[in-house]
């Protein structure tokens, strides 16, 4: 069962050895085609997401009276078409949901492995610090960072990076502490191995896979925040079609009953969100049986 | 135990020390400070008499010094907006904050404890399914759009709720229904797996051996013991949603500290959003203590620790 956790195993060899194992291909399918949609979003969108006419405002989407086949998913308050903005809103959150995630896990997980390998006073001072930033509340805190750096897709990714991190650190020290003492990372101390290269060729390959199953979990939340900033005006700047700005700007039309403002930008966060929690539930199992009480 | 509260005492100190040390530097890290806590479109004269107020000019500990000593003394400052001292604002928008704290977390004990014995009882059964679908749709569904989707069916076409504003308990359904969805989902796992825990034990075996009906044995000695990891939890949860409520307050405009929050954004009035999170994380940190401490009397195993 647990080979994976051997040094020697490379990661391609890890996830071929996955593949036999029931995928959850639902999951894995909505992900695939939301990155697909994000790469090709320029050629899918059917018009301008950020030009609109105003004399188009608030039509309903095609199927209902009043709706015209030219937009399909209907027009928001300033008749921007809703579904490119939808499709473009995917390359946003795929972008921005997947960097935040990869920033916050190297970051993460490098200072996880120091603090979990060198122990001592960079042991304290690293969890400390990991201790007080997982106290303040997570969306307060990017709220915090988003006032003082400024909205702008660079600085939602470093924002997220600074609040999640402590999640990956955390844990990835906790296994670390136990790898330490195994045989070959001994048997490399002997080896006058430095502890630059035993951190790197030996403690690094045998975290990978918690922090691949964290960052999968990740990926919901930071998803979900990004849109709450968003929607709040402090994270993505408009008129860049972000789901989180679109529910804002769907407000606007909310008392009158234009349901497709509000309803579909948030069916797409939640098919993200579910798709994101549903894989790393099953990685999680997969990949990394010490890690299912989390 | 006195040496096992001292050292968490000391482990909260560190944290308050370290987390308003976060806090300061993080506002002096983006160069002028004084941009941020002065009002916009401020004169260069308030601009320079903010900068020898902040005393930028002095080393960065002096400046933290004062910064520690305005905190202590209960000064954070002044809202450029309200016209009126920080903390005062704040300590006037927590009772609202916390009412609707409550309120969601009765729903979402209302609704996770109950689910999660049934799902516990049956498990693997078809309520078992029914509850995982629901805690994970409850993980997934962003808080906002929970409220907003509300909105559009009890506000806009059933007519049945008001859509925002406080002050009658009307008012306060949605919002603590939004906010509490999540948590629902959250507790209705762990009572879930606290519950199979204690379903497992000897001491419930015992009472099935007896002859008791299952019933009886689930109500009388598996679901008090199941117990209390959930309310330790809903404990802690009800301090993180006072803090976590930025979204859901700002949708049904309820005049609580996330509101105040999302309009010290939305004014920029910094020294609003400053106080904001360091009281939140100030607030976790005692309830983290708190906990700590009520373990350790419950439990002296774990006084002896380490």
């Amino acid at each position: 069962m647990n080979t994976s956790r051997s040094a020697s195993l490379t990661l391609s060899g890890r996830f071929a050895a996955l593949r036999l194992s029931g995928v959850p291909l639902i999951p894995m399918a909505i992900l695939a085609a939301l990155v697909l949609i994000a790469l090709f979003a320029d050629v899918l969108a059917p018009h301008d997401p950020e030009v609109g006419s105003l004399g188009d405002r608030f039509q309903p989407p095609a199927w209902l009276a009043g709706g015209s086949d030219k937009h399909l998913l209907g027009t928001d308050h300033l008749g921007r078409d809703v579904l490119s903005r939808l499709i473009l809103g995917a390359r946003v959150s795929v972008v921005v949901g997947f960097t935040a995630v990869i920033v916050a896990g190297i970051l993460g997980t490098g200072l996880g492995i120091l603090a979990g390998y060198l122990g001592g006073w960079v042991d304290q001072v690293i969890m400390r610090i990991t201790d007080t930033w997982l106290a303040l509340p997570a969306l307060t805190f990017a709220i915090f960072l988003a006032a003082i750096v400024g909205p702008s897709e660079m600085n939602i990714v470093i924002i997220l990076g600074a609040v999640y991190w402590t999640r990956y650190a955390r844990v990835i020290r906790g296994e670390v502490l136990s790898i330490k003492e195994r045989d070959f990372v001994r048997l490399a101390v002997v080896a006058g191995c430095s502890k630059r290269t035993i951190m790197r060729r030996h403690v690094l390959p045998n975290v990978v896979n918690s922090a691949v199953v964290l960052a999968t979990l990740m990926l919901g939340v930071v998803i979900v925040t990004e849109a709450a900033l968003s929607f709040l005006g402090v994270g993505v700047p408009p008129p860049k079609p972000a789901w989180g700005l679109m529910l804002a700007d769907g407000k606007k039309g909310l008392m009158a009953g234009y349901w497709w403002l509000t309803v579909l930008p948030g069916a797409c966060i939640m098919l993200m969100v579910l798709a994101a929690n549903l894989l790393g539930d099953w990685l999680r199992v997969k990949l990394d049986p010490q890690l299912r009480q989390l | 135990m006195r040496r096992y509260v001292a050292r968490r005492l000391g482990y909260a100190l560190l944290s308050l020390f370290l987390l308003s040390l976060t806090i300061f530097l993080f506002v002096r890290a983006t160069g002028d400070p004084a941009v941020l806590l002065v009002e916009p479109g401020a004169s260069k004269d308030d601009l320079e008499m903010i900068r020898t107020q902040l005393g930028l000019d002095r080393p960065l500990w002096v400046q933290y010094g004062s910064f520690i000593g305005n905190l202590l003394r209960g000064d954070f400052g002044h809202s450029f907006y309200y016209r009126t001292g920080v903390l005062e604002l704040y300590l006037s928008r927590l009772p609202n904050s916390l009412l609707l704290a409550t309120a969601a977390m009765a729903f979402s004990l209302l609704v996770g404890i109950p689910t999660g014995i049934l799902a516990a009882v049956r498990v693997n059964g078809w309520w078992d399914g029914v509850g995982k679908i629901f805690a994970l749709l409850g993980l997934s569904m962003p808080s906002f759009w929970v409220g907003l989707i509300m909105i559009l069916f009890f506000s806009v076409y059933l007519g049945w709720l008001p859509s925002s504003g406080s002050g009658s308990a009307l008012h306060l359904i949605m919002p603590a229904v939004a906010l509490g969805w999540y948590f629902a989902a959250s507790h209705m796992r762990l009572t879930r797996s606290s519950m199979l825990e204690v379903l497992g034990a000897e001491y419930v075996k015992l009472a099935r051996l007896k002859g008791l009906p299952e019933a009886l044995v689930i109500a009388k000695h598996a679901f008090k013991n199941a117990l209390i990891p959930v309310l330790t939890l809903a404990g802690i949860n009800l301090v993180i949603m006072v803090n976590v409520a930025v979204v859901v307050e700002t949708v049904f405009a309820w005049p609580g500290i996330g509101r105040l929050l999302y309009e010290g954004v939305a004014f920029r009035d910094f020294p609003v959003v400053q106080a904001t999170v360091l009281l939140g994380g100030v607030m976790i940190v005692i309830v983290n203590l708190f906990v700590d401490v009520l373990y350790a009397v419950i439990d002296p195993r774990i006084r002896y620790e380490r």
